[in-house]
């Protein structure tokens, strides 16, 4: 007999797999870059490229986002994969292109508690056996940035790797380097 | 360790592709964004999207399969309404993707790729046709061992798993690096699904099962 009080053991984890090269056909989907309509008024756009150790772009990642909305609060709703225009699902998929360039309209994530503004970051990809997460930061929020729980427990040095740059007042880049100068921050979640 | 290491040179894409830095290991806070996950309704999913062998006007060929199992978290809790996404080759070993250069049929009835919502008992089902092994250019006569990819959503967006499912027997196993870089024999074999005659259909469809465990978030694992 199995005492019910005692807890059951804990079941190991299903092991990852890579994304492989050939799941454009099936994940990626026409609005999965658009978490907000091009009409949205606090549209922005942000953008980059993924690159390898040696410096080339990766053409085949899947790049997924999840956000907070625009007063940092947490979506609950569905809507992720087929978007109702005032609803905001906070999710977002993009594979990249040829040239290992990726892109999303969103809107800019409100703050959270002690947490600067900041969407975290998926990415998938051939040779990847698991994915990479990180997060994006804006450059505009150094003040929170200082007071950051999660970049207070990043080496300083590699601080500016998780900080998007302004190409204008409405657009951000932000590149991945999964290896080699500048890799960016990998977060271990 | 259950799953990969990022870097695992049998697997010629890890070289250039696996981060060499440290991980960081931050601790989130009970509202961090990755303690959540996105949410899928059914009004996002088409009818037809579970089965993969109507998706067209006429049958794919193949052999006909039933592949079911239940999404649980590591205390063996159903996760339920969870999108699951699934792509795969035909029987051929032909993938619909332009990339896919194998010089093998393509199957105009057949386009691999499908989607469901867990249901309360946290179970999947999808009905498909065995996909074919295939090979590949990771080194001299490299096939992959047929599989089907997954991609699941849990309850955080930690949790958030892309991986494959392989049939049980496949002698391509012990030559593959893909699945050879998980350390342990046994993850391996967590990634096989099991023959049920249960499953199984008469006179129409083969049935297996696979459960998908998925992992702690780092909230629970403190």
């Amino acid at each position: 007999m199995t005492d019910i009080l005692e807890p059951a053991p804990a079941l190991a984890p299903t092991p990852s797999q890579t994304v492989g090269p050939f799941y454009g056909y099936a994940l990626p989907y026409a609005e999965g870059p658009e978490v907000v309509p091009g009409w949205n008024p606090d549209a922005i756009t942000v953008r980059g490229r993924v690159l390898d150790g040696a410096g080339d772009p990766v053409p085949d990642a899947l790049i997924e986002i999840w956000q907070a909305d625009a007063d940092g609060r947490t979506p609950a709703g569905p809507g992720g994969l087929r978007r109702a225009p005032h609803d905001f699902s906070g999710f977002g998929r993009c594979g990249t292109d040829p040239a290992g360039q990726y892109w999303f309209r969103t809107v800019k994530p409100g703050a959270n508690g002690q947490d600067a503004p900041h969407i975290a970051v998926l990415v998938f990809a051939r040779g990847l056996l698991k994915p990479v997460r990180t997060r994006l930061y804006f450059p505009q929020d150094a003040d929170a940035h200082a007071t950051d729980p999660l970049l207070a427990a990043v080496p300083a040095g590699r601080r500016p790797t998780l900080v998007a740059e302004a190409e204008d007042a409405r657009t951000y880049r932000f590149d991945i380097r999964l290896q080699g100068e500048r890799e960016t921050v990998f977060l271990g979640l | 360790m259950t799953h990969p290491p990022y870097l695992s040179p049998g697997y010629k894409s890890t070289v250039l592709r696996a981060p060499a830095q440290e991980l960081v290991m931050p601790t989130l806070g009970p509202d961090a964004i990755e303690l959540a996950s996105p949410v899928f309704g059914h009004q996002e999913l088409g009818l037809l999207d579970g089965d993969l062998t109507r998706q067209h006007s006429g049958e794919p060929i193949g052999e006909r399969v039933i592949v079911t199992g239940r999404l649980l978290d590591s205390a063996g809790r159903p996760v339920r309404g969870a999108l699951v996404e699934v792509w795969q080759a035909n029987a051929a070993g032909r993938y619909a993707h332009l990339g896919d250069q194998h010089p093998a049929p393509l199957d105009p009835n057949f386009t691999g790729a499908g989607r469901c919502l867990t249901d309360d008992d946290g179970r999947y089902r999808f009905v498909t046709i065995k996909p074919g092994a295939y090979p590949w250019r990771n080194h001299p006569n490299a096939w992959r061992p047929a599989h089907i990819h997954f991609s699941v959503f849990g309850t955080a967006f930690t949790q958030r798993l892309i991986t494959q499912m392989y049939f049980p027997g496949d002698p391509l196993f012990a030559h593959d690096p893909i699945m050879q870089s998980i350390p342990e024999q046994r993850d391996r074999d967590r990634l096989v699904s099991r023959f049920d005659l249960d499953t199984t259909t008469p006179e129409w469809a083969l049935g297996y099962q696979w459960d998908i465990v998925l992992g702690d978030t780092p909230m629970e694992a403190s």
